[in-house]
């Protein structure tokens, strides 16, 4: 900017943009593809944890207090503890996503049962509904918009915690955040950055798309959840 | 083990600890920085929360802001502003100041917001001003959700620091990035102890503190109706998707 003969840094460059198609789209797959593994895999761990501690509520303290003690640790320092163990790579950044959408996916399950009316437990305890049936058939898809609030958060941080990545070597969009500060590339930083920003849109869109489908049931006339 | 034992040797060396770039210099450095992000975020949003909140407006905001920074890396941020020409702890202030915002203006719309009607018509049939209600009616009975957003802005900013490493802050966080930077694994280690324990310490404290300044009386009730205001407080602060999950997390961690 002040120097004259300085090459010029555009933080848009559309050219940039052609030329590294390749590269930039590596790094987007990579991103997308340990993005959903991460919220899957948490999910699929969230809702039996959820579940047991619903079932019984005194493991429910213990479950979110070590859950909220792991969420209080940086995710840089995480990674630090994790990959002198784990190595350097996809592992590493794979397990301290799934731990930190965990917090959040097994309060909001957590929240979600116990914001179920009593009145419908009641009637179906009436209808003969063993516990786990009832947890099963009746709580569980009570508790789905709190569920579905929960992947929401849960995704559109994991989208931005990916990039965090970078220091095992392994950030989807923020390899090409820090190689770009790195070499002092405006253009790359902010592709990468404008393309991040926009995938945690659209992965949210598709979340509350997915809750949509998942809950036909409820009008959708404001979209809040229900915590 | 054998890197753990890396690890306690780096953390046993008194070298490490002294200096310009020892741990003590390096936590004073993180400590200050955290301090300048919280201070300037709460200038922003600690005014804009009492007002948004008393005129009981302000919801729909709180959760886009919060939305936005949530989907915004961090990384991100810091990137940018230090390729911008921020270098160094300036870029790391600014961009934890921009992360600290919601948790802080959230929390204070609804602390504020959430004052009972009554209440502040029996204030106002005692001939309060508008000021003074604020003062003695409002403030106190919104000062524990106040001092959750505090706490959990505090925390990760705390947390965030760390990340300013990569683009040239100084922070504990050097500590790891140098020991990834050099492939000294024990030292990466002992980084990343010393920045977990500061976070927890730090949340630990600050949850002492929310406690010390909530005033008796509003302790006392929340005592007494004491699952009921948990769940308010849970209700409060969680996600129409986006308010900070950390937010609630902590004004229900301590409501118990």
């Amino acid at each position: 900017m002040s120097a004259t003969d300085a090459p010029p840094n555009p933080w848009f460059s559309w050219d940039y943009v052609e030329r590294n198609a390749d590269d930039i789209q590596r790094a987007l797959g990579q991103h997308v593809s340990l993005t959903v593994q991460a919220v899957v895999l948490a999910l699929v761990v969230a809702l039996p944890l959820a579940g047991v501690a619903h079932l019984r509520p005194r493991l429910a303290g213990p479950v979110v207090g070590t859950a909220g003690v792991l969420y209080t640790i940086p995710s840089l320092a995480l990674f630090a503890l994790l990959a002198p163990y784990t190595g350097i790579g996809r592992t590493t950044v794979l397990i301290g996503l799934v731990l930190y959408a965990l917090l959040v996916l097994v309060r909001n399950v957590l929240v979600g049962l116990a914001g179920v009316d009593p009145a419908v437990t009641d009637a179906a305890r009436g209808m003969g509904y063993g516990r786990v049936r009832m947890l099963l058939q009746v709580e569980l898809p009570q508790a789905l918009p709190s569920v579905v609030a929960g992947v929401r958060v849960a995704t559109v941080t994991t989208v931005a915690l990916v990039t965090v990545g970078v220091v095992v070597g392994y950030g989807g969009l923020g390899q090409l955040m820090f190689r770009g500060f790195r070499s002092d590339y405006h253009a790359e930083i902010m592709t990468a950055t404008v393309l991040c920003v926009l995938l945690a849109l659209v992965a949210d869109l598709l979340v509350v798309l997915v809750g949509r489908l998942l809950m036909p049931w409820r009008a959708w006339r404001v979209d809040r959840a229900v915590a | 083990m054998d890197l753990l034992t890396e690890a306690f040797a780096w953390l046993n060396d008194p070298l490490n600890w002294s200096g310009r770039n020892g741990v003590l210099a390096l936590t004073a450095a993180h400590l200050q920085v955290t301090l300048l992000a919280v201070l300037l975020a709460g200038l922003v949003a600690l005014p804009a929360g009492v007002w948004l909140g008393r005129a009981r407006r302000g919801g729909t905001l709180g959760v886009v802001v919060a939305n936005t920074t949530r989907a915004l890396p961090t990384l991100a941020l810091l990137t940018l502003l230090a390729s911008a020409g921020l270098f160094g702890n300036t870029a790391t202030v600014l961009a934890c100041a921009v992360f600290a915002v919601p948790p802080l203006l959230t929390n204070t719309v609804t602390g504020l917001a959430g004052v009972d009607r009554d209440v502040l018509d029996a204030a106002r049939g005692l001939g309060m001003s508008g000021g003074r209600r604020l003062w003695l009616v409002e403030l106190p009975l919104a000062v524990p959700l106040v001092a959750a957003g505090v706490r959990t802005a505090v925390v990760q900013v705390l947390a965030t620091v760390p990340l300013a490493a990569l683009v040239g802050g100084r922070s504990l966080g050097s500590v790891v990035v140098s020991g990834f930077a050099t492939q000294r694994y024990g030292q990466v280690l002992a980084g990343g102890l010393l920045v977990a324990a500061l976070c927890l310490v730090a949340e630990g404290l600050l949850a002492l503190a929310q406690r010390a300044v909530t005033p008796r009386g509003v302790r006392d009730a929340a005592r007494r109706t004491g699952s009921r205001r948990t769940r308010r407080a849970l209700t409060a602060a969680d996600p129409v998707p986006g308010v900070a999950a950390a937010g609630s997390r902590r004004s229900n961690g301590t409501a118990r």
